[in-house]
C-alpha cells in the first residue's frame, strides 16, 4: 500500500481585479479571476513505505509549493494528496518558539502544535531532554540559548515520535558536527524502522548517497522520476541548457541511461581511453598510465573552447574532474570546420570498480556559461587490481610503513 | 463544522499551553507583568473620573453612592475592554501568525480560541479588581452581579464573530486593519460608557440604538451600578445579532481558510 499518493496535483495562484471580488466569491457572487498563475500542474506520484526520495529542481521550480501541499499547509487547486500516516517536516526548526519561555515550555508548545496532547508530551519529555543535550539550559528562557542549542531542542521535538513520512531539507544544518551526526543517525534509524524520507536538496552527492529514487521538478511538473544517477545527470544537463540546446537521453546497452545536452556549436566526434602502448583499453589496472583522447569538431564559429572531463564512480559520485581552463590550454576564437584532438594523460590511481567518464565542451571555467556539448557516461571502464597489494576504497594512496618497538 | 470542533478538541492541549504561555511571557522580565492589563483600563477610569465627574455626576439619578460616576465608568469599561481587546487581536491574528500557518499544519480555528481564552482571563482579572475597588468605594457585591457571567459570554461571542470576519478580510484587504481602530474609537463614544444616556439629544438616541454594544453596556450598568436585572428585550436583539455574526464569521473563515495561506 502506498503511504502517500499525489493525484493530478496542481496549484494556481489567482489574482483578481479587486480583492473584494475574491471575497464576493465566498458569498456566491460569481466573478472570474483576472489571472491564474499555475505554479504546479499534473503532479502524479506514489510513495511507498521505507523509500528515500530526493526532490530536486531549480529555484522557483515549485519544490516548496509541492512540499507545502504534501504537508497540508497549502490547499491544492486541483487533484488531491492522500496520506496514510503522520508527516513530520524538519524544514523550519524552531517555528513558533517563544524566546521568553523556557526550553521545556517551548517543547510543550511546539509539540502541541504538532497535535500531541499534554499527556503524550509528558511521556516523551525525558527523551527529548536527553536527546537535545542542552543541560540545565533546558529550564531557562530560550532567549539565552545559542542558535545551535535552539536547533537541538527544535530537532529533538520535531523527531520525538517516529513519523511515517519525514521531510528533510538537506541544507538544514543542525548545530555542530557532533549533533549533525547524531541527528542523521536518528533519521537513518527512522528509515530502518520504515519511515519514508523526502529529501530536498541541491547537492548531488548527498542525494546520491541517501536516496534510492529522485523526482525532478521543472517548470511546475515532475519531468523525471527514477534512479538517482539518471535523474541527477538529466538535472545537470538542464542546468546547463541554453537556448536551442537539446537534451537527449539514450538508453545504453547495459540498461543505464546516457544524457546528452548542448547547443551544438562544437561537438565531440570521438573519445577513447588508451594504455601506454596506445592501444584502446576497457580494463585498467590500478596505477596504470592512461591517455584519454577526445576529438572535437567545431561546427560554427565560437569565441572560446574549453574541454573538461569528469571520472565518476559506480554511484555517480565525482572522483576527479578538471578542464583545459584550469590546465591552461584553452583555445581562443575558432572557425567552423576546425578539428581538434585533446589528449589527457594521467595515471589511474583509483580503486577497484567500475567508472564512467563524462565530457563537456563549453566556455570559461564551468559548463554553466555556454554549453556546446555535455555527455554523461561517454565512456565506461573498469579498474582491476592486477599487481598492487590489496586495498579498499576509491583512491590509490600507497603508503610505506614503519613500525618501531 | 464537525471538523472544526474535532480540530479544536484534539488541539486542546495546544490551546491551553498557548494561553498559559502568553500569560507567563507577560509576567517575565517586568515586575508588574500581567497587572499592566488591569492598570491600563483602571487608569482610564481614573482619568475620566477626575476630569468629568463634576460635569456628569449630577446626571446619574438613582444612585446613593457619592462615587456613582466612578462606578458607572468601571462597569462600562469592563464590557468595552473585553470587546475591544478581542476585536483588536482578531484583526491582526492571521497576519501575525502567517508564518506559522504557512509552515505548520494545524487547525487554524485554534487561533481565535487562543485569543478568546486569554482575553477572558484578562477580563476575569479586571473584573476581580473592579469588584475590589467597588468594595473600597462602599458598593458591596449583590446577587444581581451574577448576571455578569452570561453578559460576558455575549460580549465575547459578539466580539469573536465580528473579529473573525474582520481578521479574515484583513488578510486580503489590509486597509481594514487601519480603519477598524478608528471605527472602534467612534463606536466607543457612541456607547454610553463615559456619559449617561440621558444627556444625548432625543433625535440622536435612535442612532445609538443601532449600536449592538449599547444594550450590553446598559445591562452592565443595571447589574453593577443599579443592582437590577438587565432588560432582556434589548439584550435579546444583541444576542440574535451575535449568533448571526458568529455564524457568518465561521462561514467566511471556512471559505477563506484555503486561500488565506496563498495571500499571506
Amino acid at each position: 500500500m502506498s503511504l502517500l499518493r499525489a493525484k493530478d496535483l496542481g496549484k494556481a495562484y489567482r489574482t483578481y481585479r479587486s480583492e473584494w471580488q475574491r471575497i464576493g466569491r465566498w458569498l456566491g457572487i460569481k466573478s472570474a479571476p483576472r489571472e491564474e498563475h499555475w505554479v504546479l500542474q499534473h503532479i502524479n506520484f506514489e510513495i511507498n513505505a521505507g523509500e528515500a526520495i530526493g526532490i530536486v529542481g531549480q529555484n522557483g521550480a515549485g519544490k516548496s509549493t509541492l512540499l507545502k501541499m504534501l504537508t497540508g499547509t497549502l490547499q491544492p487547486t486541483t487533484g488531491s494528496v492522500e496520506v496514510h500516516g503522520r508527516i513530520a517536516a524538519i524544514l523550519e526548526l524552531g517555528m513558533g518558539f517563544n524566546p521568553e519561555l523556557t526550553g521545556r515550555q517551548n517543547v510543550y508548545h511546539a509539540a502541541g502544535l504538532m497535535g500531541f496532547t499534554t499527556q503524550q508530551i509528558d511521556e516523551v519529555m525525558a527523551e527529548i531532554e536527553a536527546f537535545a543535550e542542552v543541560g540545565e539550559y533546558f529550564d531557562q528562557a530560550v532567549r539565552t540559548y545559542s542558535s545551535g542549542m535552539q536547533m537541538r531542542v527544535a530537532f529533538a521535538v520535531a523527531t520525538a515520535k517516529r513519523p511515517e513520512i519525514l521531510i528533510v531539507d538537506e541544507a538544514l544544518s543542525v548545530g555542530d558536527s557532533y549533533f549533525q551526526h547524531k541527528s542523521f543517525d536518528r533519521i537513518r534509524e527512522f528509515q530502518d524502522q520504515g519511515t519514508t524520507l523526502l529529501i530536498v536538496s541541491h547537492d548531488r552527492s548527498s542525494i546520491q548517497a541517501l536516496c534510492d529514487r529522485v523526482l525532478l521538478i521543472e517548470g511546475g511538473t515532475v519531468i523525471k522520476d527514477g534512479a538517482p544517477e539518471e535523474v541527477m545527470d538529466f538535472y545537470n544537463a538542464i542546468i546547463s541548457e541554453k537556448e536551442n540546446a537539446t537534451v537527449q537521453v539514450h538508453k545504453l546497452a547495459d540498461g543505464s541511461v546516457q544524457t546528452r545536452s548542448g547547443s551544438g556549436e562544437a561537438t565531440i566526434e570521438s573519445l577513447a581511453l588508451y594504455n601506454e602502448l596506445d592501444a584502446p583499453i576497457e580494463f585498467v589496472s590500478v596505477g596504470q598510465p592512461l591517455s584519454l583522447k577526445i576529438k572535437v569538431s567545431v561546427n560554427s564559429p565560437i569565441p572560446e573552447l574549453v574541454v573538461g572531463y569528469m571520472i565518476k564512480d559506480r554511484l555517480g559520485q565525482p572522483i576527479y574532474g578538471t578542464n583545459t581552463h584550469h590546465l591552461d590550454k584553452k583555445m581562443g576564437a575558432l572557425e567552423a570546420g576546425t578539428q581538434l584532438e585533446y589528449v589527457f594523460k594521467f595515471d589511474a590511481n583509483i580503486g577497484v570498480g567500475s567508472y564512467s567518464i563524462a565530457v563537456a565542451l563549453h566556455t570559461a571555467d564551468t559548463h554553466l556559461n555556454a554549453n556546446y556539448e555535455w555527455r554523461d557516461l561517454a565512456l565506461v571502464f573498469n579498474v582491476i587490481n592486477a599487481d598492487k597489494i590489496p586495498f579498499i576504497g576509491s583512491a590509490w594512496i600507497q603508503p610505506t610503513v614503519e613500525c618501531v618497538q | 463544522m464537525f471538523g472544526l470542533l474535532r480540530g479544536l478538541y484534539s488541539y486542546r492541549s495546544f490551546i491551553g499551553t498557548s494561553i498559559r504561555n502568553e500569560f507567563v511571557s507577560r509576567f517575565s522580565r517586568s515586575s508588574l507583568g500581567g497587572l499592566w492589563m488591569i492598570i491600563n483600563p483602571l487608569a482610564n477610569v481614573l482619568i475620566y473620573a477626575l476630569i468629568l465627574s463634576n460635569v456628569l455626576a449630577a446626571k446619574l439619578p438613582g444612585i446613593e453612592n457619592k462615587y456613582a460616576y466612578a462606578l458607572y465608568l468601571m462597569a462600562g469599561t469592563l464590557a468595552w475592554s473585553l470587546f475591544s481587546e478581542i476585536i483588536n487581536r482578531c484583526l491582526t491574528l492571521f497576519i501575525e501568525n502567517g508564518n506559522l500557518m504557512k509552515k505548520m499544519r494545524f487547525p487554524r480555528i485554534t487561533l481565535p480560541f487562543i485569543v478568546l481564552g486569554s482575553a477572558l482571563l484578562n477580563n476575569l482579572l479586571l473584573l476581580l479588581s473592579v469588584l475590589g475597588v467597588f468594595i473600597c468605594l462602599g458598593q458591596w457585591p449583590t446577587w444581581q452581579m451574577l448576571w455578569a457571567i452570561p453578559l460576558i459570554m455575549v460580549v465575547a461571542a459578539l466580539a469573536v464573530g465580528l473579529g473573525l470576519i474582520l481578521g479574515v478580510l484583513n488578510v486580503f484587504v489590509r486597509d481594514i486593519g487601519q480603519v477598524i481602530p478608528i471605527v472602534l474609537q467612534i463606536l466607543f463614544w457612541f456607547t454610553p460608557i463615559v456619559y449617561p444616556i440621558n444627556i444625548i439629544p432625543e433625535d440622536l438616541k435612535s442612532l445609538i440604538a443601532w449600536n449592538p454594544m449599547y444594550p450590553i453596556v446598559t445591562a452592565y450598568h443595571d447589574v453593577f451600578v443599579y443592582n437590577v436585572a438587565p432588560d432582556f428585550s434589548q439584550i435579546g436583539i444583541t444576542v440574535l445579532i451575535t449568533f448571526l455574526l458568529l455564524g457568518f464569521g465561521l462561514y467566511i473563515f471556512r471559505r477563506a481558510a484555503p486561500e488565506m495561506v496563498d495571500a499571506l
